[in-house]
């Protein structure tokens, strides 16, 4: 049987505009936040589109936070889901799930040009790993957010506006990115495709 | 580096793309989803829908429209027309729309700014502004252009950002259907008033005026409409002209690239 992919069920945004994404590269995945469906996933799917504080309760209340940390096949955590894979997020002050360990910072403008948040497309610098298999360095991605984790031992992949930050993630099974796959036409695709055939 | 964004616009009236010429009078041109398909392969970086009908006869904007093209299109999209309160946002974002962009509703209750950045973030809160250059001042008006509105462009604009807006959306009645370029010096004067992006909006008749309303107008994006439709200006030739001009554009990738890799799940 082939292994299946799940979507992390929760209250974020983008779970709509990731499903359609996965559909249209032929994958039908679950909507889930059932422990046992997750578990059993051949990958899983953290999106977010939100506010880190009240969705950090809300994964809580639903023991999802727990559930997230200990999974062991891939796990590919979107936008606010990749923040929320870090330590400690600066939006609402609020303690994450700790699986990289860097905290979320809020992009401080440094002239009048720097607009806050980050929106639009933007390119990808020193890709490496798994996920940016295809030449996508300098490839253009589409970002919506207004914090950002900074340049760590595990960044995978950086862009540049008003400083390096971390585009993308990876460590063991989890891999992220603070880019919008689903929204970043054909050069998305392919790092969904990626995270796909990992 | 952040792109300047290129934006067609699609004005949908019964479940057709139009497009206005100064507001009033229409021709067709196209299948909505199909359109924004062939956009999105162009290079185009994002799409607006609007329902124009939708504020003037009070008609509901079309979930089944939104819901079609977020299951075929890979790139955000804006819907606006007929959004008159949290309900209709919730909606529209639900049927898998990125953004939603208020401008009548939000000139009669600017509340409604605050609302939909506290209850979905201000990156989905567009606020479009109509606004027409007279007796030396930009005036704001309402339900496509119709009413004049008691709010100045750089005090409205102001107040959106102030309320919660995420991006602003100037449409110069002015210039639109001109095709005589963009309105540079107001976009210029709100982009230095403004922390948040600025998306012209009217006046597009040659690939010049992209470049202008990027140097000159300090604008984030640029939307258009009927130069598209019509196949006046191509997308992908007007992002290879800009880029030449030095201007920081996204240029896709050409497809056979990205339509490798192996067999997924």
């Amino acid at each position: 049987m082939k292994k299946n992919v799940a979507i992390v069920k929760y209250n974020a945004g983008n779970i709509g505009s990731v499903d359609y994404a996965l559909k249209r590269l032929g994958v039908t995945p679950v909507v889930t936040a059932d422990e046992e469906v997750l578990k059993q996933a051949g990958k899983v799917i953290f999106p977010g589109v939100g506010e880190a504080h009240t969705t950090m309760k809300h994964l809580k209340a639903q023991g999802l936070d727990r559930i997230i940390c200990g999974l062991r096949q891939p796990v590919l955590g979107i936008c606010l889901g990749m923040q929320l894979m870090c330590r400690f997020s600066e939006e609402g002050a609020v303690d994450c799930l700790n699986i990289f360990d860097s905290d979320v910072k809020r992009f401080c403008p440094q002239k009048h040009e720097d607009k806050v948040p980050h929106i639009g497309w933007n390119t990808l610098r020193e890709v490496k790993g798994p996920l940016f298999a295809g030449e996508l360095e300098t490839q253009f991605v589409y970002f919506v957010h207004s914090y950002y984790v900074p340049v760590n031992h595990c960044t995978v992949a950086t862009t540049d506006y008003i400083l390096p930050f971390s585009a993308a993630l990876q460590k063991d099974n989890f891999y992220a990115t603070q880019f919008h796959p689903e929204k970043s036409g054909s050069v998305g695709e392919m790092v969904l495709r990626n995270f796909l055939t990992l | 580096m952040l792109a300047k964004r290129i934006v067609p616009c699609l004005d949908i009236k019964d479940g057709m793309t139009v497009k206005g010429v100064n507001f009033v009078n229409f021709r067709d041109a196209g299948d909505p989803v199909e359109l924004g398909a062939r956009y999105s392969r162009e290079g185009a970086d994002e799409l607006v829908y609007l329902d124009i009908t939708a504020s003037h006869e009070g008609r509901k904007t079309f979930t089944d429209l939104v819901g079609k093209v977020a299951a075929r299109l890979s790139i955000p999209f804006t819907v606006g027309g007929g959004i008159h309160e949290l309900r209709d946002v919730d909606r529209l974002l639900s049927a898998g729309a990125d953004k939603v962009s208020v401008n009548s509703a939000a000139l009669r209750n600017p509340r409604l700014i605050e609302e939909i950045a506290l209850h979905f973030g201000s990156q989905v809160c567009v606020v479009a502004i109509d606004a027409n250059y007279e007796n030396n001042d930009w005036l704001c008006y309402l339900n496509g252009g119709r009413i004049p509105a008691d709010k100045h462009l750089f005090q409205w604009a102001a107040e959106a950002e102030e309320r919660g807006a995420g991006e602003i959306l100037f449409t110069s009645m002015t210039h639109d259907g001109v095709k005589d370029g963009y309105a540079n010096e107001a976009l210029s004067a709100l982009a230095e008033r403004l922390h948040i992006p600025v998306i012209a909006s009217g006046g597009a008749g040659k690939k010049e005026h992209f470049r202008d309303t990027f140097l000159q107008g300090k604008a984030d994006a640029a939307l258009a409409a009927s130069v598209f439709h019509f196949g006046e200006i191509s997308i992908a030739g007007l992002k290879t002209y800009l880029a030449n001009e030095g201007i920081n554009i996204r240029i896709p990738p050409p497809e056979r690239m990205t339509q490798g890799g192996g067999e997924t799940n």
